[in-house]
């Protein structure tokens, strides 16, 4: 796996709206095969970024080699092997949904048999089979992105974006979404996953870049990334609440840190990452007789993550119905 | 911790469709083009109303002029529909023109042209296919206007192969006009802005033009309007094609107006669509 060129490397990309900076520098480097999360609120720049590396927006600064061709001056070999979901389902709405995938069949260049057998293979596995036949402005959102999805997936590329591709969908279709990721992943696609979902990049990405304001401003994998924010921690409750001074000197011994005394009189708590120490914290407790009543390891979430990182919360709409998976 | 993607020891339903990987041969221009043809024939197929609204305004003209003004402008209905059907055609493909500009236009603020344009394809193949389909409109939006005007006692002189004659002329006057909605389409900012604008262009041209009078009343500086008008021209040569009294000369401006209308919009609309394609 060493010698193998990563799908993107990125360096010093910028595009600029008139005033604003959408993307301000971006180095990025997503190695080949599996999830790649690119992760970062409304407005922070990955659409802007995904559009350069997909050929659809010329960079004004920096560069780009995706599969290793320049995204400039080799921009149609790379629309050869990748494709790209937008954040807006990108099909027609006033064609059916099986109409959609033999006319981008077609411009793959299928026959058109070959491209409406393609097609309702896909449809199947999409679970759109009974609304193949239907014009795509009678589909719910879930439906147009499924069908959005499987149009990028006629022939598997090799690089696949999804940008925000389970925004606003419902947990069922969600998981079918990414169900289809996995899978593409067990096929080796490269997938690029942006997501304002920090549970999204957590489940499915082996690393994540954080993007904020048009510049990455975390990179690594999401263990990497939460231990890089000061680890999890370890919480503690006594029996007796009046042992708690000697627990936090035997806590402050043994993993070391800064042990934080709880609003309630019986418990407390101190940063740790090495399970063993923890283990070992434990047992000394027991060998000086303070009885524990319970504790509990807590790894910080990404969102703590993305708090320390960028000094602001991370947008969190619809983060409620995540929670019925 | 995390559960990464990696672990593919489940045989995910999706794997065996997503395992090919084999990819056709990239389809050349004619290909491509006849791809986004039949687009274009399915969206006739499937929303057949754009179609019939826009046979409503050029009958409704045929009507109203004909019964309401005709025996005054011309002493008798019958007389005045031989004068104005002619350029009741040439108004029925100007109106379907504009859709040209707004179906280009939804195709880039939906998002769909990004779809095109993400794949290895002859480019120009998605404006070549969209014009094949509106040249099927024209060809069904004229025969249904002429069978209209044969009804009301429209008889023109030229015969069929003078009718045909200028619906393959408008065929020309409409693909060459295109241009200026492909580059509005590609330039404003909604399918709504396209449509405002063809009003706003549109009926000012219509009626400053000889579609419904003959320019002889007319002011002098309004004469020299109606005189670089192009449709005046397309408007004279259908007459002509239809009456079978066409001269060399008014072909021949016929066909300066169209070649005008193309030598300006069309690098326009290219330019456009190479700067939308790349930025």
């Amino acid at each position: 796996m060493t010698a193998v060129e990563p799908a993107i490397e990125a360096s010093g990309l910028v595009k600029v709206f008139g005033e604003t900076r959408a993307v301000d520098g971006v180095d990025l480097v997503v190695p080949t095969g599996g999830v790649y999360g690119f992760l970062g609120p409304n407005g922070a720049g990955k659409t802007t970024t995904v559009r350069m590396l997909a050929t659809l927006l010329h960079p004004d600064g920096g560069s780009a080699r995706v599969l290793g061709r320049d995204v400039v001056r080799e921009a149609d070999d790379i629309r050869a092997r990748m494709s790209l979901t937008g954040q807006y389902a990108s099909v027609d709405e006033q064609l059916t949904g099986g109409e959609n995938l033999v006319l981008l069949g077609r411009l793959l260049g299928f026959t058109k048999a070959v491209a409406a057998e393609r097609g309702e293979e896909l449809l199947a596995v999409f679970d759109l089979a009974d609304a193949a036949g239907r014009q795509v402005k009678t589909y719910s959102g879930g439906m147009r992105r499924r069908l959005d999805i499987a149009a990028s997936l006629i022939v598997t590329p090799e690089l696949v974006f999804l940008d925000e591709p389970t925004t606003g969908l419902d947990p069922r279709s969600r998981n079918q979404v990414w169900d289809v990721i996995r899978s593409l992943v067990d096929v080796g696609t490269t997938v690029l996953l942006t997501t304002q979902y920090l549970e999204e990049a957590d489940r499915l990405a082996d690393r994540v870049a954080v993007i904020d304001r048009g510049r990455i401003v975390a990179e690594g994998t999401p263990g990497e990334l939460k231990a890089s924010v000061g680890a999890g921690a370890v919480h503690v409750r006594l029996v007796e609440a009046d042992r708690r001074p000697e627990a936090e000197r035997i806590l402050a011994r043994v993993i070391g840190g800064q042990v934080r005394l709880a609003p309630e009189p019986d418990a407390l708590s101190v940063p740790a990452s090495d399970p063993e120490r923890v283990g070992a914290a434990l047992v000394e407790l027991s060998r000086a007789g303070v009885a524990v009543s319970g504790y509990r390891l807590a790894e910080p979430s990404l969102d703590e993550v993305f708090l320390a990182l960028t000094g602001h919360a991370a947008d969190v709409d619809e983060k409620a119905e995540e929670d019925a998976a | 911790m995390t559960t990464p993607a990696t672990t593919g020891d489940v045989e995910r339903p999706a794997n065996r469709v997503l395992g090919t990987r084999a990819r056709p041969e990239r389809p050349g221009p004619l290909a491509t083009s006849r791809a986004f043809a039949w687009r274009a024939l399915l969206k006739i197929k499937h929303d057949p109303d754009q179609l019939y609204s826009s046979f409503i305004l050029p009958i409704m003209f045929t009507l109203v002029f004909t019964y309401l003004f005709g025996g005054a402008l011309a002493g008798s209905t019958g007389d005045y529909l031989q004068f104005l059907m002619p350029g009741i055609l040439v108004m029925t493909v100007i109106m379907i023109n504009m859709y040209t500009g707004i179906s280009l236009n939804t195709d880039i603020t939906k998002g769909i042209f990004d779809r095109f344009r993400g794949l290895s394809i002859w480019r120009p193949g998605i404006l070549a296919g969209a014009l094949l389909g509106d040249a099927l409109r024209y060809a069904i939006a004229l025969v249904v206007v002429t069978a209209l005007g044969l009804l009301l006692g429209f008889r023109p002189g030229g015969g069929v192969l003078g009718v045909l004659g200028a619906f393959l002329y408008l065929q020309l006057f409409a693909f060459c006009l295109g241009w200026l909605w492909n580059a509005a389409g590609l330039v404003l900012k909604s399918p709504e802005s396209v449509n405002q604008l063809s009003s706003v262009v549109l009926f000012p041209l219509v009626f400053a033009s000889n579609i419904f009078v003959v320019p002889d009343t007319m002011p002098g500086w309004l004469r020299v309007v109606v005189g670089v008008n192009p449709i005046t021209h397309a408007v004279t040569a259908v007459r002509g094609l239809t009456a079978g009294t066409l001269t060399g000369d008014q072909l021949l401006w016929a066909l300066v107006a169209c070649a005008a209308l193309l030598v300006v919009f069309a690098p326009l609309a290219m330019y456009l669509f190479r700067a939308k394609s790349l930025r």
